[in-house]
C-alpha cells in the first residue's frame, strides 16, 4: 500500500528546474533511500512534501489526501538536514520541548521520550546539554525529535551525514527498528553502500527526475544485468596472442595497465572461469589474485546517467 | 600586500552593511548633532512655545503681549490652542498647558500691572508677574525671563516715558507748560519707535527693570533629581532595550532559521503565527525585565523615584517592551544573515535614538527635528516615561502614547508576519 505518492513533481527556481517531472511512491512501513548527487533535487523534494516549496506542477498524495499549503501534514516527522536541535538545552530538555510542540503531554510525553532516550542511547546522557555531544549523538538526537509523537512517515535528509561509522549503524539499526513498527521512512542521501544496504528501495534521483525505483536486484535488473565482472592479476604480462585466446573465452574481457590485470564480464563464473583460467596457465602465466564483484547501485547509477555519483 | 589590500576592498565593496557602518552611519550622526547643537545653519535656536494669560487686559499688557508675539524667539499663544483658536487662557489653563508638557513657559501677567506701569515707569514696584516654568527644561525660562524683561523695556516707551514723568514731577515738581508740550509732542513719536522696534529693539537699560518677575516652578516635584535621572534611565534604557530585541529576535528567527530548528518548528502544530507570537511574548517580557533592572539600579543607586511612580512605570515598561520586541522581529524578518542585522540594526536603533530624544533631550532640538522625532519609536516611550516620573501624569494621561505605541506594535507585528511568509513556502 502507498502511503505517499509524488506524482510529475515540478519546481522551477528562476531559470533552475530544481523538480522536472519527479515521480515515485513510498510504501507501507519501508524504508526508502532517495539517492541522488548533490543538487539532484532530493532536499526540494522532501520540502516539497513537508509545506516548505510550493509546486509548480504535478501533486503529492499523502495516505491518498492531496497535500497543499504550507501546514506540515501532522502524520509527517522531519528529521532536517541540519542539526536542528538548542544546544543549551539538555537531551531531554529538546525531546520535551519538540514533543510538547507537537501535542504531546502529561505522562504521555515523558514516556516517549524515555522511550527516545533509550532507542538512541542516550538514556545515560540525558541531563547533558547538548552542546557537548559528539556528532553522533548529536545526530541521534536530531532523529529522535523527529519521530518522538509517533509520525506514521518520517522524512529524513541526510540523516547520517558527518557521522562515524559506529553510530551511522546505530542510527539504521533505529530507522529499521521504526520501519518493523509499521512506518514508513523516506531517506535522502548520496551514500550509495547505505542505501544498497540499508533501505528497503531505492529511487534514483537526478536533475530533478527520478531515473529509476525499485530493490536492489529490481535496478540491477533494469540496468546492468545479473553480470559479475572478474578481476584477474597475473604474475606477468600476456603476450598479444594469448591475450586474443582470453579474450575468446570470455564475455568483455580486457587487459588493463600494464598487461597484468584481465578484466572479465561473466553472466555464470561457476562455469565460466575455469576455463580462462586454464587458458591463462597453458600460456605459462600464473594468478596470483582473483576478485569477483557483484552488481552494485554504483554501477546502476554509472549506467543510469553516464557519471560516477559524486560527480 | 597588494593583494590583501585587493581582497579587503573588494570585500568592503561588496558588503552594503560594512559600508554603511563605514560612511553613511557618521554622516548620518554628523548631520543629527550638526542640527541640534549647530543651530541649522542661519537660525538661531529653536522658537520657545510661550502660553500668556492676561489677567491685566491694559494697554500696557496688550503691548508687552504684541512684542512677546514680534520676539522671533518665542512662539505666543493667548488661548488653549495655539492656532489661536479655543478659549482665552487663564491662569489654570495656562498651568495645565505647562505641567502637560505643551510648552515650557507660560506668563502670567496680573491685573493692576498697567497702572502701575504708567504711574512707576522705570521704578518699577506694581504686582509682580509671574513665569510659570517646567524646570525640566532649564533654557527655555531663562530665554523667556530675559526676552520678557526686554519688551517691558522696549514695547511701551511712550508709556513708560509718561510714568517716568509722573515721577520726575512728584519729586522734582511740575513741569512748565512749554515742556509739557514738548513732551506731549514726543511721546507719539516715541510709541511709533517703540512699535517698529519689535524684535528688533534693544534693551534700554540693564539696570531697574519695570516689571517684578516671579519664577514659578509648576511641576513642584518632591524628588526633582531623581525624576530627572528617570528621564536618562529611560532614554538609556530604551535605547538598550532595542538593541537587546533585536539580538534576541535575530537569535529567535534567524539563527534557529540556519540551524534548521525554524524547519522543525515549522513542522510542528504551532505554525509561523504561533512561533512569531510566542518569540514576541518573550521578548516583550525580557524587555520588561531589563527596564526593571535598570530602574531599580537607579532607585539603589541615584534614588529614582521608582516606587512612587510603580503603576505609571509598569504600564508605560509594558508597552515599550511589547513594541520594541515587535520591532525587533520585523529587523529579524528582514534580514537575511545574522550580520546583516547586526549592521542594519546598529544603523536604525543609534539614529532613532539620536532623533527619539535617548541621547539627548528632544526640547534641546529645533521644531522640526523635534516633529521628525515623533516618527521614531523612542520618542513616544521617552515622552511617557517623563509623563509619569516628571509631570506625575495618571495613568489614563498616558493614552497618546500608549495609543501609538499599541498602533506601532500592531503594524510592526503585522510587517514581521508578512516578512516570515519566506521561510513557510518557497
Amino acid at each position: 500500500m502507498n502511503v505517499l505518492t509524488v506524482r510529475d513533481a515540478r519546481k522551477r527556481f528562476g531559470q533552475v528546474a530544481a523538480l522536472d517531472g519527479a515521480t515515485f511512491e513510498l510504501r507501507h512501513g519501508e524504508l526508502l533511500a532517495l539517492l541522488g548527487p548533490n543538487g539532484a533535487g532530493k532536499t526540494t523534494l522532501i520540502r516539497a512534501i513537508t509545506g516548505r516549496v510550493r509546486l509548480d506542477g504535478g501533486e503529492i498524495r499523502l495516505f491518498d489526501r492531496v497535500l497543499g499549503g504550507s501546514r506540515t501534514a501532522p502524520e509527517l516527522g522531519i528529521v532536517p538536514q541540519e542539526i536542528a536541535l538548542y544546544p543549551l538545552l539538555t537531551a531531554r530538555e529538546n525531546l520535551h520541548a519538540f514533543g510538547g510542540l507537537h501535542g504531546l503531554a502529561g505522562k504521555e510525553l515523558q514516556q516517549q521520550v524515555d522511550w527516545a532516550l533509550e532507542r538512541i542511547g542516550l538514556l545515560d546522557r540525558a541531563a547533558e546539554i547538548v552542546k557537548q555531544f559528539s556528532g553522533g549523538m548529536r545526530r541521534r538526537l536530531n532523529i529522535a525529535c523527529g519521530v518522538l509523537h509517533r509520525p506514521r512517515v518520517v522524512l529524513l535528509d541526510e540523516p547520517t551525514v558527518g557521522v562515524d561509522p559506529q553510530s551511522r549503524d546505530r542510527i539504521y539499526d533505529m530507522l529499521a527498528d521504526l520501519a518493523a513498527s509499521g512506518v514508513s521512512l523516506l531517506l535522502t542521501t548520496h551514500h550509495l553502500e547505505e542505501a544498497e544496504a540499508r533501505c528497503s528501495r531505492t529511487v534514483i534521483i537526478d536533475h530533478g527526475k527520478a531515473i529509476a525505483a525499485g530493490t536492489m536486484s529490481e535496478l540491477v535488473d533494469q540496468t546492468v544485468g545479473r553480470f559479475r565482472l572478474v578481476t584477474l592479476r597475473l604474475d606477468a604480462p600476456l603476450d598479444a596472442e594469448t591475450a586474443l585466446k582470453v579474450a575468446g573465452r570470455s564475455n568483455g574481457s580486457a587487459i588493463e595497465g600494464d598487461g597484468h590485470v584481465l578484466k572479465a564480464r561473466m553472466q555464470d563464473v561457476a562455469s565460466e572461469l575455469p576455463p580462462l583460467l586454464q587458458c591463462i596457465r597453458t600460456a605459462g602465466r600464473t594468478v596470483d589474485d582473483v576478485e569477483v564483484r557483484g552488481p552494485s547501485l554504483q554501477s546502476v547509477f554509472i549506467h543510469l546517467t553516464g557519471r560516477e555519483l559524486r560527480e | 600586500m597588494r593583494t590583501l589590500m585587493w581582497v579587503g576592498w573588494t570585500n568592503l565593496r561588496r558588503d552594503r552593511v560594512a559600508q554603511a557602518l563605514t560612511f553613511l552611519l557618521p554622516i548620518v550622526f554628523f548631520s543629527i548633532f550638526a542640527t541640534v547643537f549647530g543651530g541649522q545653519g542661519d537660525a538661531a535656536t529653536a522658537r520657545i512655545r510661550i502660553a500668556v494669560v492676561d489677567d491685566d487686559r491694559s494697554e500696557v499688557s496688550a503691548r508687552l503681549i504684541e512684542g512677546l508675539r514680534n520676539e522671533k524667539s518665542l512662539r505666543t499663544q493667548t488661548t488653549s490652542d495655539a492656532s489661536g483658536t479655543g478659549a482665552i487662557l487663564d491662569r489654570a489653563a495656562a498651568e495645565r498647558l505647562v505641567r502637560e508638557g505643551d510648552v515650557p513657559v507660560a506668563i502670567v501677567i496680573p491685573a493692576g500691572l498697567g497702572a502701575a506701569f504708567s504711574e512707576n515707569g522705570f521704578a518699577g514696584g506694581g504686582p509682580a508677574v509671574q513665569l510659570l516654568s517646567d524646570v525640566s527644561d532649564r533654557i527655555a525660562p531663562q530665554v523667556v525671563l530675559g526676552l520678557l524683561q526686554k519688551v517691558a523695556m522696549t514695547a511701551a516707551p511712550d508709556l513708560l516715558m509718561q510714568g517716568g514723568m509722573r515721577q520726575f514731577e512728584k519729586h522734582a515738581g511740575a513741569m512748565t507748560p512749554q515742556q509739557k508740550a514738548a513732551v506731549d509732542e514726543w511721546l507719539p513719536r516715541l510709541k511709533t519707535q517703540g512699535q517698529s522696534n519689535g524684535a528688533g529693539g534693544t534693551a534700554a537699560s540693564a539696570g531697574a527693570m519695570p516689571i517684578t518677575v516671579d519664577v514659578v516652578d509648576v511641576m513642584r516635584t518632591d524628588n526633582r533629581r531623581g525624576s530627572l535621572i528617570s528621564f536618562y534611565a529611560a532614554g538609556i534604557g530604551v535605547m538598550f532595550l532595542l538593541f537587546s530585541s533585536v539580538a534576541g529576535a535575530g537569535g529567535a528567527l534567524l539563527d534557529e532559521a540556519e540551524t534548521g530548528t525554524l524547519e522543525r518548528l515549522l513542522s510542528t502544530n504551532i505554525g509561523m503565527t504561533g512561533i512569531l507570537v510566542g518569540k514576541w511574548i518573550l521578548l516583550a517580557l525580557i524587555g520588561c525585565l531589563q527596564l526593571t533592572v535598570m530602574f531599580l539600579w537607579g532607585r539603589v543607586a541615584f534614588g529614582l523615584p521608582l516606587f512612587s511612580h510603580l503603576p505609571g512605570f509598569a504600564v508605560m515598561t509594558l508597552f515599550t517592551a511589547a513594541a520594541a520586541a515587535a520591532l525587533g522581529l520585523v529587523l529579524a524578518s528582514l534580514a537575511r544573515s545574522r550580520a546583516q542585522l547586526s549592521g542594519f540594526s546598529t544603523i536604525l536603533i543609534l539614529t532613532m535614538s539620536a532623533l527619539g530624544g535617548s541621547m539627548f533631550p528632544r526640547f534641546l532640538m529645533s521644531e522640526g527635528m523635534q516633529k521628525v522625532g515623533l516618527l521614531t519609536f523612542n520618542a513616544w516611550a521617552l515622552d511617557g516615561y517623563l509623563k509619569v516620573f516628571w509631570r506625575q501624569a495618571a495613568i489614563w494621561q498616558l493614552w497618546p502614547q500608549i495609543l501609538v505605541l499599541v498602533t506601532l506594535t500592531g503594524v510592526f507585528l503585522s510587517v514581521a508576519r508578512l516578512l516570515a511568509r519566506r521561510w513557510e513556502a518557497a
